[in-house]
């Protein structure tokens, strides 16, 4: 990155001589606000990527102009979404808003980004609003594959099939399903082939929905459709939690990819490779890639044709310079998961990286990131996976530490109690929530 | 080799000893922004510069002599945990004196 310094500063040189004012920035060194402006840092989505890239930038940047642009009034929340979907929490458990960004002097724009311009530097919104920036952060999420399963999209546009894979309205619409489905009823989820965001969720998801059933519906039933040859996270725990609190009402089968979906009367019909499955309630969570945002309006995909590949030192997008792209979006590390605490943790990174490129200065070599995911197997017992990831120079890429990480011995209640502190430490750690 | 490191050991000490104390906080600076960025992989679960809420341990404010002494017994599975057991195995004895560095420079918000 030591070379990357000079051209740097000279870019940033050149935008301060535009603006007139701000020809110091970038040499001012100091962090503390009232003085000038070391850079304009716009940030493209509220998740829990860019959220935490705007708090950082604040936090640890002193006067750095951060705007962030997201399309949504409020954040809802992905982790914990399965928790209200089996109705032990509401949707108001999972939604917060932006105004402790706006206390730290965040400007919050709402709305939709339609074009990007890296060579001017400028980021074009619906309304036409152009934002300039020195730096562009872009917090995609993820966008679906649904010309892979035929019918799909139709049914997901009619609101009859869900995914419920970006949490909002698609969460609190998933358990109106639920809800309205008579005892004795087919809850069918199909689960993509990796890698798709959160590794544990579907699996979690399916315990929800059957500690719902077991409570409130007895006779029905959920079936679990794994395109991947057996559970892709927690395997062991997940396995326990079927066969020990779900016997009867939870049926998975691995190795079952949905091809097509059709209704049929007032049923949903999984069309798999050798036979049909029939459902009252039917959510296919589609395959995934980065977000339509990375791949059709910033043109950042270049792995795979799917992910985007990124300098994980700075998180700078290896296919367009000045753009740092963060979360389920990136072409992941070996054994990194996608997901809201990676993505969080990805932002740390982009924010001291940015800070440090602003002010002309190498960035830090020996970055870290670490994840914990907490999944539900009943309303009080949870079960974790954490791991560690230490940058490897010589690869140029994050490496989990060997023996480091690992999963709970086995679900417990006081894991129950650190999930729901997790979550709430963490999303005022991204939306800098008040006290 | 032991004997080497010794020499090199004392000769660093040595040195620590001679140079003047400014070029000593200039020389320890980046080290705290490094112990920043760390420290920020706890914030998590543990709150934004170690104000934890809920059910989490609040690291802020916390001695980092006291720190040091938990990880180590986390490390070493003298300490009863559900997670910290495995965390701690990911950062190196150098990266965990950063982070209570960091942390034992925080003041508890409230």
């Amino acid at each position: 990155m030591t070379n990357a310094l000079h051209p740097t500063r000279r870019r940033l040189l050149g935008a301060g001589a535009a603006l007139g004012g701000m020809a110091t920035l970038g040499l001012a060194g100091c962090a503390t606000t009232g003085g000038p402006s070391i850079g304009r840092v716009v940030v493209v989505g509220g998740g829990f990527g860019g959220s935490t890239a705007a708090r950082y930038l604040k936090m640890w940047g002193g006067n750095v102009d951060v705007t962030l642009v997201e399309r949504n009034a409020q954040f809802v929340s992905c982790p914990i979404s399965n928790y209200v979907i089996g109705g032990h929490a509401g949707m108001d458990r999972i939604t917060r808003g932006y105004d402790g960004l706006k206390a730290l002097g965040v400007k919050l724009v709402q709305g939709e980004v339609t074009a990007i311009d890296a060579a001017a530097k400028k980021v074009r919104l619906a309304n036409g609003t152009e934002l300039p920036y020195d730096r562009l952060v872009i917090s995609p999420g993820i966008g679906f594959m649904t010309e892979q399963t035929g019918g799909l999209q139709a049914q997901l546009d009619s609101g009859r099939v869900l995914h419920s894979w970006q949490a909002g309205p698609q969460t609190a619409a998933l358990r109106k399903q639920l809800e309205a489905m008579p005892d004795g009823g087919v809850f069918a989820m199909t689960i993509p082939k990796v890698p798709y965001r959160c590794p544990p969720g579907p699996y979690e998801r399916a315990c929800m929905v059957a500690s719902y059933f077991k409570q409130a519906k007895p006779k029905s039933k959920v079936l679990v459709l794994d395109a991947n040859p057996e559970v892709q996270s927690k395997k062991a725990l997940f396995e326990r939690a079927f066969a020990q609190h779900y016997q009867g009402i939870l049926e998975y089968r691995a190795n079952n990819e949905v091809k097509e979906v059709v209704t049929q009367g007032s049923q949903l019909v999984a069309k798999l490779e050798f036979d049909d499955v029939k459902a009252d309630v039917l959510n296919v969570i589609p395959a995934q890639r980065a977000g339509d945002l990375a791949r059709n309006t910033a043109g950042l995909v270049n792995m795979n044709n799917r992910w985007v590949g990124v300098n994980w030192l700075t998180m700078e997008s290896t296919a367009v310079p000045g753009v740092h792209v963060l979360g389920d979006a990136t072409f992941s590390a070996p054994a990194m998961p996608k997901s809201g605490h990676m993505a969080n943790q990805h932002a740390k990174v982009a924010a001291a990286a940015i800070i440090q490129l602003l002010k002309g200065e190498a960035v830090n070599s020996t970055p870290v990131v670490m994840n914990t995911c907490y999944s539900f197997v009943t309303r009080t017992d949870v079960v974790h996976v954490a791991s560690v990831h230490q940058y490897d120079a010589a690869d140029k890429t994050f490496k989990t530490v060997p023996g480091s990480g690992g999963v709970s011995a086995a679900a417990n209640q006081l894991e129950g109690r650190y999930a729901l502190s997790w979550a709430d430490n963490i999303w005022a750690d991204m939306l800098a929530l008040p006290a | 080799m032991i004997r080497t490191r010794a020499v090199v050991a004392a000769a660093a000490t040595l040195t620590a000893l001679l140079v003047p104390l400014a070029a000593q906080a200039q020389a320890t600076a980046p080290d705290m922004v490094l112990a920043r960025n760390l420290a920020a992989t706890c914030a998590n679960c543990h709150g934004t510069n170690g104000n934890a809420r809920g059910d989490m341990k609040p690291l802020a404010g916390m001695p980092a002599d006291k720190l040091i002494a938990m990880m180590a017994d986390y490390r070493a599975g003298n300490l009863p945990a559900t997670i910290m057991h495995q965390i701690v195995k990911g950062y190196t004895e150098d990266q965990i004196k950063l982070i209570a560095a960091h942390f034992a420079a925080q003041k508890p918000a409230k």
